[in-house]
């Protein structure tokens, strides 16, 4: 691929950041390209989530070091809802249940919200019903689920597919799939697998957070990256990932405390 | 830690009604005496038997202790620094509309209540009281057409004596408690209302009470009558200026229900709540009841409090009348340092009595807010039910909620049921709402209101849309 003629989407500089003064990112790079996909792997506690939602702007983490670049805009000066509007999306690895709050009418504010800053028209009720039916269908939700609270009572799975939903529905230029994958049955992952495979244009670009083959058996990844103490310590092509699947990950930690040994 | 600054930015957006209606106003002298009772007495052209009525409720007040049990602590209130009686000039006779003083009706449109003939409602007729006066009411001649009486209560002292003889202070006794007892002695304006038998009054009634003055204490009195199988909707809106001082508001509201009859009374209470560190606003001391004497006779009350420094108040209802029905359905928000104490009493008197009670407080900023209930079921009372529910919501780590739900039955035959719950506005709430692109004020909001819904759905039409913008703004603050 030749990056010269392709649009840089992402780019995070040296990015630290800290939860309650102890720190979880420790200078993090990483730079994504328009029409690619990521792939992040890595054990449990690297700080893949923090990551994620340092991007979109979780307010528990205090950013000590670093930049985020977003196109031409520089995430850390804005609001959650800002980086939103912009094109931002983070689909969690664990979607909080919002009691009371209709799940339709906040999938028709927050695309609403999106589309303004895109300066589409607002959809009113009824068109927004038509929308989002058609999006239904890409991740083959029952309609029953727009009449309940925001994830309330949703299974696993079922929240899972409530994020795809969002994407879809929100179009965004960069999406970051948190674990989307894990506790899925196969069906459910090529159901959410295909989504994203069909959301992914030349103009956008996905980030994958998962601990599985099986996910990039289904979406192919321009690039695996592993994580490791808050740092990314290697990055490769696809076969990264088969290789992580076959010896874990002692051997790439191995690597890079000589390398640091050796400095 | 930083994620609960983020809540904490929550602060009121300035009061929108804060503003001092530059007018020539009358007031008596400062202090509490039974010359001054009498001075109110004569200034209101008030017969005998209310002149006595007063003075007995005086001398009881004399007797009476202020209540301290209430989760609320304020100053001493000093009843010898407050004014009991202030009117606008010129206001004495109110033929129609041309007399009442320009700047009032000036006022009124401000407050997003129009009285003039072009402007006023077309489907409520309003009763207007500025400080201790009623100063206009609209629609009377209409309302007059079916039978149906909506007018001041100074009004109805002179018109219709004796259905105030025969039901002021019969709902809420004048030595009930220490502030009922004052608004006896005291009380200076409020609405009356009767509706004859078996009519549905044509439109919704409405009161709304303006404090204007600083330093006058409000006593309004209210009585609602609905004669056997009539009905009505009656609103009541509050708001006052900023001022420093704190402005005492006691008031009583008295309701009856006869066969068949029902009374559904909502309130949106938006008195000035006082500033962040907690400066002036109004201290909201208020008896409300409504007694369903008649057989299959229902009263609801519905509020919506979200202003006054401090509120105290407990519409209730006596539900005497075999099956009749008691209601209660309120949210209560506190921010800053406001302070509630509310719930209801339903006492179950007659046979196959039913009351519900569903009440949502939330307490944001470093406010507290209580909900005090009481459900008795009397021995006669076979076959009673209750189903209570009191939920709270805490917005901040601050803030702090309290339940108090008493049950007393000596029935063995009823049923009474409780569901409480707390729960926090959580931080990774807020973030998920804001990363879908809804900004900070409006994903509290729409918590707010998911939370509320139940009782917004029990508020007249026009009214529900009013409550859910009202919370919102008083939740609105600068995100930083
Ligand atoms: N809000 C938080 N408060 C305290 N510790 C946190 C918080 N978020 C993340 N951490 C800690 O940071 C480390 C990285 O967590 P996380 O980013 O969730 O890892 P991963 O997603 O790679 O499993 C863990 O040790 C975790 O406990
Ligand atoms: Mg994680």
């Amino acid at each position: 691929m030749l990056k010269s003629e392709t649009k840089l989407i992402l780019e995070v500089c040296d990015l630290h950041a800290n939860v309650e003064d102890q720190p979880i990112l420790n200078g993090v790079n990483l730079q994504v390209y328009a029409g690619e996909i990521h792939a992040i792997m890595g054990r449990n506690g690297s700080g893949k989530s923090t990551l994620s939602k340092v991007i979109a702007g979780h307010p528990a983490y205090k950013i000590t070091g670093g930049t985020i670049k977003f196109e031409d805009n520089n995430l850390l000066d804005l609001d959650p809802e800002e980086r939103a509007r912009l094109g931002v999306f983070l689909g969690f690895q664990y979607p909080i249940e919002i009691p009371g709050v209709s799940n339709l009418e906040f999938l028709r504010v927050s695309t609403n919200a999106r589309r303004e800053y895109e300066k589409k028209e607002e959809l009113d009720t009824f068109e927004f019903e038509d929308f989002v039916q058609e999006k239904l269908k890409i991740v083959k939700m029952d309609p029953a689920f727009l009449n309940r609270s925001v994830n309330e009572g949703f299974s696993g799975g079922e929240k899972k597919r409530n994020e795809i939903l969002q994407m879809a529905l929100l179009e965004p230029k960069l999406a970051i799939l948190d674990e989307t994958d894990s506790g899925l049955d196969i069906d459910a992952l090529r159901v959410v697998a295909a989504g994203v495979n069909k959301l992914a244009t030349p103009n956008t670009a996905t980030i994958l957070i998962t601990h599985y083959q099986r996910l990039l058996n289904e979406i192919t990844p321009n690039y695996v990256h592993v994580m490791a103490n808050g740092k990314i310590l290697k990055t490769a092509g696809k076969e990264l990932a088969l290789q992580l699947e076959k010896s874990g990950y002692d051997w790439i930690e191995q690597i890079s405390s000589n390398k640091e040994e050796n400095q | 830690m930083t994620g609960q600054n983020t809540v904490d930015k929550l602060v009121s957006k300035p009061y929108k009604y804060g503003f001092v209606t530059d007018i020539e106003t009358e007031k008596i002298d400062k202090g509490i005496n039974e010359d001054v009772i009498k001075l109110i007495s004569r200034k209101k052209d008030e017969p005998e038997f209310l002149l006595e009525f007063r003075l007995r409720a005086y001398k009881q007040w004399l007797k009476m202790k202020e209540p301290n049990w209430a989760d609320l602590k304020y100053p001493k209130i000093n009843y010898q620094d407050i004014i009991y009686y202030a009117a606008p000039k010129k206001s004495e006779k109110k033929a129609s509309l041309d007399d009442v003083d320009p700047k009032l009706l000036e006022t009124f449109d401000k407050l997003g209540i129009p009285l003039s003939e072009q402007k006023r409602l077309s489907n409520v007729a309003v009763d207007a009281v500025f400080d201790s006066v009623s100063i206009a009411t609209t629609y009377k001649e209409k309302l007059a057409e079916h039978g149906v009486v909506f007018c001041s209560i100074s009004e109805a002292v002179v018109d219709y004596p004796e259905l105030i003889k025969r039901y002021l202070g019969s709902v809420v006794p004048i030595s009930d408690n220490y502030f009922a007892a004052l608004n006896s002695a005291v009380f200076s304006d409020g609405s009356f209302v009767y509706i004859p038998k078996g009519i549905n009054c044509p439109m919704e009634l409405s009161s709304y009470f303006r404090i204007n003055s600083g330093d006058t204490g409000q006593f309004e009195r209210t009585l609602i009558i609905a004669e056997e199988r009539s009905s009505v909707s009656y609103l009541e809106g509050c708001t006052a200026p900023m001022f420093d001082t704190n402005t005492l508001h006691a008031a009583v509201v008295e309701l009856i229900a006869l066969d068949d009859a029902s009374i559904k009374y909502s309130t949106v209470q938006n008195w000035y709540a006082g500033n962040e560190e907690g400066v002036g606003g109004i201290y909201n001391f208020v008896t409300k009841r409504g007694h369903c004497r008649g057989k299959r006779s229902k009263i609801s009350w519905s509020q919506v409090e979200t202003g006054s420094a401090i509120t105290w108040k407990y519409p209730s209802c006596i539900l005497q009348g075999e099956k009749s029905v008691g209601e209660f359905y309120s949210v209560a928000l506190t921010n800053n340092l406001q302070k509630a104490d509310t719930g209801t009493k339903m006492i179950h008197i007659g046979a196959q009595t039913r009351s519900t009670i569903v009440s949502k407080g939330i307490s944001a900023g470093k406010s507290s807010n209580s909900y005090r209930g009481l459900v008795q079921i009397g021995p006669q009372a076979t076959g009673a039910r209750n189903y209570s529910q009191c939920d709270s919501m805490l917005i901040g780590d601050q803030a702090s909620a309290n339940t108090y739900p008493y049950i007393r039955s000596q029935q063995p035959q009823s049923n009474v049921e409780h569901e409480a719950s707390t729960c926090r506005i959580s931080e990774d709430q807020l973030f998920y709402l804001q990363s879908r692109g809804i900004n900070f004020e409006e994903a509290i909001s729409m918590m707010v209101s998911g939370f509320c819904q139940d009782v917004f759905n029990q508020l007249p039409m026009e009214f529900a849309a009013e409550a859910d913008k009202l919370l919102a703004l008083k939740l609105e603050g600068s995100v930083g």
